[in-house]
């Protein structure tokens, strides 16, 4: 008998990823170019991070006539983002077949306490996090794949260094612990023993952790991976550079050799300009992303 | 005896920890160097568009070709990897690069998008009971030439087979704790020292 949507296979189709680049694609034409150049599997949505940032309002899921354009074009999995917390935005999204839901603090929050339950679907879920406890709490809500929040739309790799690191702090402290000091961890934390044991056995988060949020170049995603990142998420880096089929391609060949600085200077050199950046303490508090949905 | 996983994309580290098991050295294949010391090479789950373009660039198609073909090498495929090692795929993009190793037709993502994705127990040829076979976005050989042996099989087609120094499935045994498919490629890769 075949079982769908456990567990098991929601995770394996992130670890399938691993290694990686996702792409942030608005159109068809981008997700050829992302195809051609190597992504294993694009985001489709109806504007980069940078430009939801721009426009202001509100931010929900892209136009499901969009999504299933760009799924009757490529080959490559397809991902698509919903609210925190907007559920129905996920079921229209499991309905059209979309290969991974990506609950996104870049859109705009639509429920301020829960996020989606995520185990009642048999589609895999990604979610942001900036430390472990954020991370194992997705998890037991049922996220199947986490990645780094970031700062979004930034083209500042700042904010995922940050949280990877602060992640992979956390996964080295929590190794160390005994049984007792577990208990007292997963109060702190807001998630179970049972998760930080699991954590402690394997050594490393339960589920694939990717890096994004503020990805701009193969440097960049070289940094992420040599900090211990599974894959690359690359949002506005991209398309909103001058050159975007030559930095994908570079981003691609940078992630698989990120730790051979020959081929990295070699993919480096004749990018064009990359794509415009932001301070992070030049935005107004409201403008960070990242603190939307812990 | 040394065995390889192409070490590109996907899922690399579950190969080799399932190869360490079997207590078998186990080395992660990037460039040609580490190519050459292994008996035996697996290529992983992962997208297979993505790993097929990466290992033309990098110069590790042509040397798994000409290893496999001299019987130096024994290759075992994993879903994208046997899309990869496939003669012909048969609803790829175009360029779709391959190896063009096993008589073999492959149709990509054979049981729907993700959510159809699912486990089930499955007969293996040989072994005394069935394993729990894990499918994601999975490929099927729609036709496989008279000298390929057929592993496995579901409704829809052939899901696993054997054609000389040449192993397929479409299913990950590396997402299971069950061995017995690993041990099977590592009885291939003796005869390829």
């Amino acid at each position: 008998m075949k079982e769908q949507g456990t567990f098991r296979v929601k995770k394996g189709m992130a670890q399938m990823q691993k290694g990686g680049v996702i792409m942030d694609v608005t159109t068809v034409e981008q997700a050829q170019i992302a195809e051609k150049a190597g992504a294993v599997a694009v985001m489709a949505l109806e504007r980069v991070p940078s430009d939801i940032r721009a426009a202001g309002g509100v931010a929900r899921m892209a136009d499901p006539e969009m999504i299933m354009s760009i799924m009757d074009t490529v080959t490559i999995p397809v991902m698509a983002k919903v609210r925190i917390g907007h559920f129905a935005e996920a079921q229209i999204l499991e309905e059209l077949g979309v290969d991974y839901i990506d609950e996104s603090e870049v859109l705009t929050p639509a429920d301020e306490q829960y996020h989606i339950n995520k185990h009642h679907f048999k589609v895999p879920f990604v979610c942001g996090a900036r430390d472990l406890g954020e991370a194992l709490r997705r998890i037991s809500e049922g996220a199947a794949m986490i990645r780094t929040k970031g700062e979004p739309g930034t083209g500042n790799v700042v904010e995922a260094v940050r949280h990877m690191r602060k992640v992979m702090d956390q996964v080295r402290q929590v190794i160390s612990k005994a049984d007792d000091e577990l208990v007292v961890l997963a109060k702190e934390l807001g998630v179970s023993v049972e998760l930080l044991k699991e954590v402690r056995d394997a050594g490393r988060l339960p589920v694939v952790n990717f890096a994004a949020g503020g990805i701009a170049s193969p440097a960049d995603a070289s940094l992420m991976m040599q900090l211990g990142s599974d894959g690359i998420f690359v949002g506005s880096g991209i398309f909103k550079s001058e050159k975007p089929q030559l930095v994908a391609e570079a981003i691609v060949k940078a992630t698989l050799h990120y730790d051979d600085p020959k081929v990295l200077a070699e993919v480096s050199r004749k990018l064009g300009d990359a794509m415009p950046g932001l301070e992070i303490s030049s935005l107004a508090a409201a403008d960070r992303m990242q603190e939307r949905g812990i | 005896m040394k065995i390889g996983v192409l070490s590109v994309q996907g899922a690399v580290s579950e190969h080799i920890r399932h190869l360490e098991r079997c207590s078998v050295e186990a080395v992660a294949v990037k460039n040609q160097e580490s190519l050459n010391e292994t008996s035996g090479l697996i290529i992983p789950g992962g997208e297979s568009t993505t790993i097929g373009k990466l290992i033309e660039t990098f110069g590790l198609a042509d040397l798994i070709r000409k290893r496999n073909r001299q019987g130096s090498l024994a290759v075992f495929g994993t879903c994208a990897g046997m899309v990869l090692i496939a003669r012909e795929i048969l609803d790829g993009i175009a360029g779709q690069p391959k190896l063009d190793l096993m008589d073999i037709s492959v149709q990509r993502n054979a049981f729907g998008r993700q959510k159809e994705s699912f486990e089930t127990d499955l007969d293996f040829k040989s072994f005394n009971f069935p394993l729990t076979a894990v499918f994601i976005r999975a490929p099927i050989i729609e036709v496989a030439s008279p000298e390929v042996e057929t592993l496995a099989e579901m409704p829809e087609g052939i899901v696993a087979a054997r054609q000389d120094n040449l192993l397929a499935t479409s299913f990950h045994p590396e997402l299971t704790d069950d061995l017995r498919v690993h041990e099977y490629f590592i009885g291939m890769c003796k005869n390829c020292i």
